[in-house]
């Protein structure tokens, strides 16, 4: 059936349809097209046979929801939910107390009758202000097709949605005069058409002029400008009104938006020197000097890796290139594949250390799970070892040894090397914890010789197994005359 | 399905019934057979008014998620978009639009839905992308106040906080104000307004000056509630960065409950034996829906999590005595009876067993020990112990790359308590996330500070120790099993916000006059005139009805305060709660997040 060509002519020699308009649109083709449209659509209404239009049950169901049903009728025919739908409940008695609109028009009662007396007012009058009386405006308001409108009724005419031509608004008074109307109702869907009006109608200084002493519909503008990436006219503006560091944000944030390592840093490189605050302004010539580094460490052990020569590299390939990673995670991977280079060198530890100003906490937290990531408990211990002046060698730990036990358990070390570290915690009970916890025996035996606590040795005897060395050692401990015992 | 709405003081089902009827109508013009496309974010609100049943009364055969790319064929002569007002939401549907026509088989009509209204900024993309023409209806469905319990509303606006206190833009604040017209229109002109906040006071202000412009029709439904207190989540930033301890709190803390829907780890749900639902996979996620038309869940929601396991025991002795009750069943009489009740205790047995499996998985969270240790820290901030040096824990769990969230909120909470922190220990909490989180988050610091939630302190006047002593915030002795004040909620504090609502209706805001003035934003009285028929005479004894709106938000624990508070007995005040959004700490965070772009790998 050619319905569009049927419909076409009907429509050309029909007049009877003309006030079905949604728009009072300027481009006179396209309201043809949707007029036409609309008549295809409506035909079928009229055509229908269907009396069931206004049919409504106030039914509960209990299952179906839209979600649900999405996936349903995507994949099945919809035949499948009959029956899921079960009787009334409790609601339809509320529903008599719910206040009846006083026009209740739809559109089958309009076409039932087949009366085609409606104005375009009887359309938008359906919707929230049928059931909202208060929101109703009287009709003498709708004083249509008349193109002479002030500012306020363009601007309540865009409010309903509208569109309306902004074009008769020619003076910068006119303008002006629109979009204070527009901020005075604070719809910020009408402010913005009107300012996307005025970006286009007038000159920039001007506009920004204009705006600096209009600050609501200023930050709807900016608003925009950031919706819709409008960067450069954004920038333009932000330093007019002399908001540098707003505008330097502004600016830094589009780096995200770049994928390339090396195009990234050039913009990166770009942002340092923006009026910053002075904390910003470290940060980011620090985030430029990362991914500086990372780009040559990058090439370097991509390098490495694909020539198969490097053991590190062979027996822990790389799980993801180090491009964008942040500092800390940076610092750890140089700590796993580049521990033992010199300072000199831009992928050593020592050199990011130096570079970026890391505290030695987090210097140590980070080498300390790099190298017991690898099991190198040398390296581990060589992390905590210093030597004074005299050559003595003693053991220390920014971070507190408990949280050395810690990263090293995390790292499944064994029992002999965190027995070590078990024995430097410093406080008493923590050190029996975390002993007992993993089976530390001999730090736990020694710390109740120590504390000369016979009674919660022999609890602790039990719990060793038997004929094991712990075992041998609590007894030897336990007969020993040389401890006074407290209990 | 909508018992549970008029299960309150003031019945919500009329309002859900108005947005049925919209929805209803806009469907009619569009005749015959239609495949609605959603913008995914909206099936879950909808949900909440209408279900698929009242879609297909209407012809609506088919359902798909909007996607770029062409269109899944469907035999239907309408084609509808149901969307968010967003630019790039248009450029699908011009993607959909302009690769159908090249198709040609079957002549498709399109249409869109705007929810919660029509864009012209929208149009006028649709217009470049050239496909404008070939929409034919384009109408707005203003979904302002979606009822989401007898005495809860949410315009589910995700970026309302972030609109209205990071960008000033106040387009949410017009649909709040549009929303408060609607229910006015439905249930009468609330003669007295109060609001604490910018936000406030211009949601105020829209409303009477929508009032003024529409006198058309005088409103001539006698008013159901008596007062509306408008608050701006910024008056209480505090209230959302603390972990709520109350059980729908903590569901909604740890697994996120959207528009009423949990989704949980199917583990503990399977199917003991063979089980209604058939052969469950345990790999999808089992869903619940959490409202009050659930009796045990109403009972329970609220509660304390301490106290929710005493009632979840004696329940399972009251059903496990009725079900034993059919061995005393002798005649065919009293068998009959017990028949007759068995589908009730059935349902009541499935709650049971869903709420026992929720709150064992709540408990293997609560009994953790960072769980306890983050709660330490929290209680400390809020009773004002530390609040001004840098914290081990916080250090410890960026040191350990806990979720970046976990650690904003904690930071935001330590800096509410104490006015702003000391620059000092500002710039080394920044450093310290900057190095371990990646610079790029600069951005983020940059929102949270624009916002209030991370600031330097200036001047060096921390005033949070008046208000907390004032307002009471901070409560040694707290009663979890039966509370006798809200700080129940969070095992100790007592949200400012709700506070503010108890303070308003007694003894009156005049009390705390001085508090007032250190929180940020206008306090305000206004009244709006009733014809004389209309002018309540209360009964003796009978309650006053006040309808809470916070703009920015509200966490579940602040509404179990309010619940708290209307059941009080001689409390003389009954809470209807209305917000922009459903929040918890993490979600709130999450929405003032600069948006950063995937990792390339």
């Amino acid at each position: 059936m050619n319905r569009m060509k049927v419909d076409e002519e009907e429509y050309w020699h029909s007049s009877k349809f003309k006030a079905f308009t949604f728009d009072d649109e300027d481009d006179e083709l396209s309201q043809l097209k949707e007029s036409k449209r609309a008549v295809n659509s409506l035909r079928d209404i009229v055509d229908d046979d269907d009396d069931d239009l206004e049919k409504f049950s106030w039914s509960g169901e209990p299952v179906g929801s839209i979600s649900w049903s999405i996936k349903e009728t995507a994949s099945s025919s919809s035949g499948a939910f009959e029956g899921r739908d079960s009787g009334l409940q409790k609601g339809s008695s509320a529903y008599t107390t719910f206040p009846k609109p006083v026009s209740s028009y739809s559109l089958s009662s309009f076409f039932k009758g087949r009366h085609v007396a409606f104005s375009s007012t009887a359309l938008s009058e359906t919707g929230v202000k049928s059931y909202a009386p208060e929101l109703r405006r009287p009709k003498a308001e709708y004083k249509d097709y008349n193109s002479d409108w002030s500012p306020k009724d363009t601007v309540r005419r865009m409010q309903k949605g509208k569109i309306c031509s902004l074009e008769r608004f020619r003076s910068l008074q006119d303008k002006l005069l629109l979009l204070d109307e527009a901020v005075a109702v604070h719809d910020g869907n009408v402010i913005t058409a009107i300012l996307i009006f005025m970006k286009r109608t007038l000159k920039k200084a001007i506009l920004f002029r204009e705006l600096e002493v209009r600050q609501v519909a200023l930050r709807h503008l900016i608003h925009f400008l950031k919706e819709i990436g409008e960067q450069k006219l954004l920038l333009d503006l932000l330093r007019f009104l002399d908001r540098m560091e707003e505008a330097a944000l502004t600016q830094y944030r589009e780096h995200l938006s770049i994928q390339d390592a090396d195009k990234r840093k050039e913009f990166l490189k770009g942002c340092v020197g923006l009026p910053f605050s002075s904390e910003d302004a470290v940060h980011v010539q620090d985030h430029y000097t990362l991914l500086e580094r990372q780009i040559i460490i990058e090439a370097n052990d991509r390098h490495l890796e694909s020539a198969g020569q490097t053991e590190i590299f062979r027996k822990y390939p790389r799980k993801a290139s180090i491009l964008n990673m942040p500092l800390v995670t940076t610092l750890f991977y140089s700590c796993f594949y580049h521990y033992t280079e010199a300072e000199g060198m831009f992928s050593s530890p020592a050199n990011l250390k130096k570079t970026f100003k890391i505290p030695d906490k987090q210097y140590v937290l980070t080498a300390l799970a790099a190298r017991a990531k690898l099991r190198a408990w040398h390296d581990v211990d060589a992390l905590f070892t210093t030597k004074n002046w005299l050559g003595y060698t003693k053991k220390k730990a920014p971070i507190g040894f408990h949280r050395v036990v810690e990263i090293l358990q995390r790292n499944s070390a064994p029992v002999q090397v965190l027995q070590e570290y078990v024995r430097l915690v410093e406080d008493v009970d923590t050190k029996l914890n975390l002993a007992t916890k993993y089976k530390c025996h001999d730090v736990v035996v020694d710390t109740y010789r120590d504390l000369k606590d016979r009674q919660q040795l022999m609890v602790y005897r039990c719990k060793v197994e038997r004929g094991s060395p712990e075992e041998d050692k609590i007894d030897g401990i336990l007969s020993s005359s040389q401890i006074r015992w407290k209990n | 399905m909508a018992a549970h709405l008029s299960s309150g003081r003031v019945n919500l089902t009329a309002l859900r019934e108005a947005g049925r009827r919209e929805l209803r109508e806009f469907l009619d013009k569009c005749a015959g057979s239609k495949a609605i496309v959603w913008d995914e974010y909206l099936t879950g609100p909808f949900g909440l008014i209408a279900q698929y049943s009242l879609l297909k009364e209407h012809e609506v055969e088919k359902m798909f998620t909007l996607k770029a790319g062409r269109l899944p064929p469907a035999d239907v002569k309408n084609i509808i978009f149901f969307v968010r007002p967003r630019l790039e939401l248009m450029d699908i549907i011009a993607e959909n639009v302009l690769s159908e026509d090249r198709v040609r088989s079957p002549v498709r009509d399109f249409h869109i839905l705007f929810v919660p209204r029509r864009s012209l900024l929208c149009e006028q993309r649709l217009k470049d992308q050239g496909v404008l023409g070939s929409i034919i209806h384009r109408e707005e469905y203003s979904l302002d106040l979606i009822p989401f319990d007898g005495d809860l509303l949410s315009m589910e606006s995700e970026s309302a906080f972030k609109e209205c206190y990071l960008e000033n833009d106040q387009t949410s604040l017009y649909h709040a104000a549009k929303g408060l017209m609607t229910l006015q229109a439905l249930y009468g002109t609330i003669p007295q307004i109060f609001g604490k906040g910018e936000c406030a006071r211009h949601v105020a202000n829209m409303m009477i000056r929508m009032k003024r412009e529409f006198p058309g029709s005088q409103n001539s439904i006698f008013p159901v509630f008596d007062t509306l207190l408008l608050l701006d989540r910024n008056v209480d930033l505090l209230t959302p960065l603390a972990t709520q301890l109350t059980y729908e709190g903590l569901i909604d803390e740890i697994y996120g409950i959207q528009n009423t829907y949990v989704k949980l780890p199917p583990e503990k749900f399977a199917p003991k034996k063979q089980g209604e639902g058939g052969k469950e996979l345990p790999t999808e996620p089992k869903k619940l829906q959490l409202n009050s038309a659930e009796e045990l869940y109403a009972e329970i929601r609220d509660k304390n999590f301490n106290a929710v396991g005493s009632v979840l025991s004696k329940k399972a002795k009251i059903i496990s005595a009725a079900f034993e009750e059919r061995h005393h069943a002798k005649t065919v009489g009293e068998i009959k009876q017990f028949v007759l009740q068995l589908p009730h205790m059935q349902a009541a047995r499935t709650s049971l067993a869903n709420h026992t499996s929720i709150a064992e998985l709540i408990k293997d969270i609560t009994t953790s020990e960072d769980f306890f240790d983050n709660l330490t820290v929290e209680q400390e901030f809020m009773s004002g112990i530390d609040t001004d040096k840098t914290n081990n824990y916080i250090e410890d769990c960026i040191a350990q790359k806990h979720p970046l969230i976990k650690i904003l909120r904690m930071v935001c909470l330590q800096s509410v308590c104490n006015s702003g922190l000391k620059q000092k220990v500002l710039d080394y909490y920044k450093r310290e996330i900057l190095q371990t989180y990646g610079y790029e988050h600069i951005l983020t610091l940059n929102n949270l500070e624009k916002a209030g939630l991370l600031k330097p302190q200036a001047s060096g006047r921390n005033n949070y120790p008046t208000i907390r002593k004032t307002m009471r915030l901070w409560m040694d002795d707290i009663n979890e099993q039966n509370p006798n004040d809200i700080s129940y909620v969070y095992s100790g504090y007592a949200p400012l916000s709700v506070r503010l609502a108890q303070l308003l209706a007694r003894p009156g805001w005049r009390s705390i006059e001085e508090v007032l003035k250190m929180l940020p934003g206008p306090h305000f009285e206004e009244r709006q005139q009733l014809p004389t028929g209309l002018q309540k005479k209360r009964q003796h004894g009978e309650n006053r009805v006040t309808l809470v709106f916070f703009l920015g938000g509200v966490t579940y624990a602040e509404i179990a305060a309010l619940r708290f508070l209307s059941q009080i007995e001689d409390g003389g005040t009954e809470y209807v709660i209305a917000t922009t959004k459903l929040i918890n700490g993490t979600s709130w965070i999450k929405s003032l997040m600069e948006k950063l772009e995937p990792p390339p790998f």
